[in-house]
């Protein structure tokens, strides 16, 4: 997850609108989630969308890069998903029995230090973005239990007409083992 | 069974473990599921000497390879030593205490304590200490302080298993004829003997009693309507081709059995009909339908039929180490932090040998299915979330649970070996709960392995 960092200046206003443009999308995104509006949050993520989110282990300092963060296409991870099973954990929400999202979860998602990454071909006529960015997502479900989730995610969007498609999301929670009982939330 | 209980925790209210574990009534106190003391004397009396899963042989292959897992409340390093021998060590100094390894897998020729610098081999012997000659010479015998190391270690088709305890039987014993259903977790789909490997790790906490989470694996099937979602969507593998429910239906037509053994565990497996049939499965994925249909015909024909009729479905090895059979399969294994929480680690297997696109199918399963990011298993967490939850209160304690479901409808050694019922059944969490009881009153070895000569001598 890491890339060059390269002074702002270098960046022309085309690079900023369009910044401006992603980080917007990325708030309705938070928006439609926090408004429990599932299905309309599915309509943004591409028909290819990879939803990964591996699994962060404690290794020795050197091998990180090896060896820190299972893979995705590879053994175990705490996701590592299609659109059908990402509309499936929608659909179970909406059978009203998911008991461990039945009574529904409140969240709010933050979303914050939002930066492109990558641009292609260029910021003027950009048809696909590399974006990086941090979460904070807070969790309450029915009285005591809330639940704090932290970490940074990677994300991929492709352009369709006006809009956005989310074709890549790869979440880092920073946790090794996970201090929840459920990932019954989307990231 | 033995005779008085010898120092049987008490419940708040002064009764002893006989009337809050009450088999006759077929009744059990909330305390167990919530009392400090009582979790206090697991810890002491059970987890000391019962046999525990630690791990798997696929997970250290190499000599040096290590695999940081737990017993009980405990922290321990499975590892295999420059010559290959199997070890598993409290990975805690000796010198004070200080935890030797804080990585969870690698490969290592010491492990060196953070602390003050004592290191040890992998096979645990205390090699280095600081400035030795200078202050320790005369004195410190450094062939006393190897890491403290179990008592009893047992590899089993792949699997690792421990005990602290040195009288503990051998852990074949332990396992008596439950080694049959276990066998059909670790054996290859087609029936060759072990195989299998480890392809992740989940680790999540879950503020619930460890208890809750054996039972449910111990045969606990009347808990289905809990995963009512999922039946109705349908997330198996054959769900993209129309078909509900959360896997295949890879046991129609067979016979349901719940059996519970004389040690503890308990199992819910499945007789096949007398001629079994491949039923088809993973019908989104020709290749996997293909692989597992061959594995159905090959088992058939390596075991014989009798033998074959035999498929698992769920089930627990006393205390704490809980399977899946098939759809997903794996190891659970519920390690006790406190009465309200608990550490889960689920180990998940294939067959080592099996084509990459078969593992590939599997592992997507395993993870939309299992855990706290499963779609199935979520849901198990929220119940025992509240059920342990929801039995904290003066009141509730008053009140115990109700394990009264098919009170005495079981026959022994038939059609298997162990106390079999053909009926969705409690008599699992009866028997367990009888073998828990014993542990906690110090019961001797003959009694916890529930053997009838020494039973019936005591009544």
């Amino acid at each position: 997850m890491t890339d060059t960092i390269e002074p702002p200046r270098a960046r022309g206003s085309a690079w900023w609108t369009l910044t401006q443009e992603i980080a917007d999308f990325l708030y309705r995104e938070a928006d439609l989630l926090d408004e429990r509006k599932f299905r309309d949050w599915l309509d943004l993520l591409a028909e290819d969308i990879v939803y990964f989110m591996p699994i962060r282990r404690n290794v020795k300092f050197g091998q990180h890069a090896e060896r820190e963060n299972t893979r995705q296409g590879e053994g175990i991870s705490w996701f590592d998903e299609d659109k059908w099973t990402l509309g499936k954990r929608v659909e179970q929400i909406l059978t009203g029995v998911h008991y461990a999202e039945e009574p529904l979860s409140r969240t709010a998602h933050l979303v914050s230090n939002i930066r492109l990454l990558d641009v292609r071909p260029d910021p003027d006529h950009a048809a696909e973005v590399e974006v990086g960015c941090r979460f904070l997502i807070r969790q309450n479900r029915v009285e005591y239990e809330t639940t704090t989730f932290v970490g940074r995610r990677r994300d991929r969007l492709r352009r369709v007409g006006d809009d956005w498609r989310i074709t890549r999301r790869e979440i880092l929670l920073e946790q090794n083992i996970l201090l929840a009982k459920n990932l019954s939330i989307f990231f | 069974m033995t005779s008085a209980p010898m120092s049987a925790g008490p419940a708040s209210d002064g009764r002893s473990l006989r009337e809050m574990i009450d088999l006759d009534r077929g009744t059990i106190s909330r305390d167990i599921f919530v009392s400090p003391d009582l979790f206090r004397d697991e810890l002491e009396k059970l987890f000391t000497r019962a046999w525990l899963f630690v791990g798997h042989e696929s997970q250290i292959p190499n000599p040096g390879d290590f695999f940081v897992s737990r017993m009980g409340s405990e922290s321990v390093i499975l590892c295999r030593d420059q010559a290959g021998t199997v070890h598993v060590f409290l990975n805690s100094c000796r010198h004070r205490g200080m935890k030797v390894c804080r990585y969870e897998q690698g490969n290592t020729s010491l492990f060196v304590c953070p602390y003050h610098s004592w290191s040890y081999t992998t096979d645990g012997r205390l090699q280095g200490v600081p400035l030795f000659r200078v202050l320790y010479d005369g004195t410190l015998n450094r062939d006393e302080w190897s890491l403290i190391e179990v008592a009893k270690l047992a590899r089993y088709k792949g699997t690792v298993w421990a005990s602290w305890d040195p009288d503990a039987p051998e852990f074949l014993s332990y396992l008596g004829d439950a080694v049959d259903h276990l066998d059909e977790v670790l054996d290859c789909r087609d029936g060759r003997p072990g195989g299998s490997e480890v392809i992740g790790l989940h680790k999540w906490i879950l503020p619930a009693n460890w208890k809750f989470a054996a039972e449910n694996f111990l045969g606990d099937t009347y808990h289905n309507p809990s995963h009512r979602s999922v039946d109705m969507i349908g997330i198996g593998p054959s769900a993209q081709r129309g078909a509900k429910g959360r896997r295949d239906n890879e046991y129609e037509g067979g016979q349901h059995v719940w059996v519970s053994f004389p040690a503890g565990h308990g199992v819910h497996s499945i007789l096949s009909r007398p001629d079994p049939q491949y039923g088809g499965s993973y019908q989104h994925y020709p290749e996997v339908d293909a692989y597992f249909r061959h594995c159905f015909e090959a088992r058939k024909r390596r075991l014989g039929i009798e033998r074959a009729r035999l498929l698992p479905f769920t089930g627990n090895i006393f205390p704490n180490a809980s399977y899946h059979g098939r759809q997903p399969r794996g190891i659970c294994v519920w390690h006790p932090h406190g009465p309200g929480e608990t550490e889960a680690w689920r180990f998940f297997l294939v067959d080592a040998d099996a084509p990459a696109a078969v593992k590939d199918v599997l592992r997507r399963f395993y993870m939309r299915y299992s855990g706290p990011a499963g779609m199935t298993e979520q849901d198990d967490m929220e119940n025992w979330l509240y059920a342990t939850a929801a039995s904290q209160g003066p009141i509730a304690r008053r009140h115990p649970f109700n394990y009264q479901q098919s009170m005495g409808a079981y026959r022994t050694n038939d059609p298997l070996p162990g106390d079999v019922s053909t009926q969705m059944t409690e008599q699992n969490a009866r028997n367990y709960y009888r073998v828990y009881r014993a542990y906690l009153e110090g019961a001797p070895w003959q009694a916890l392995l529930g053997r009838p000569s020494v039973d019936a001598a005591a009544e």
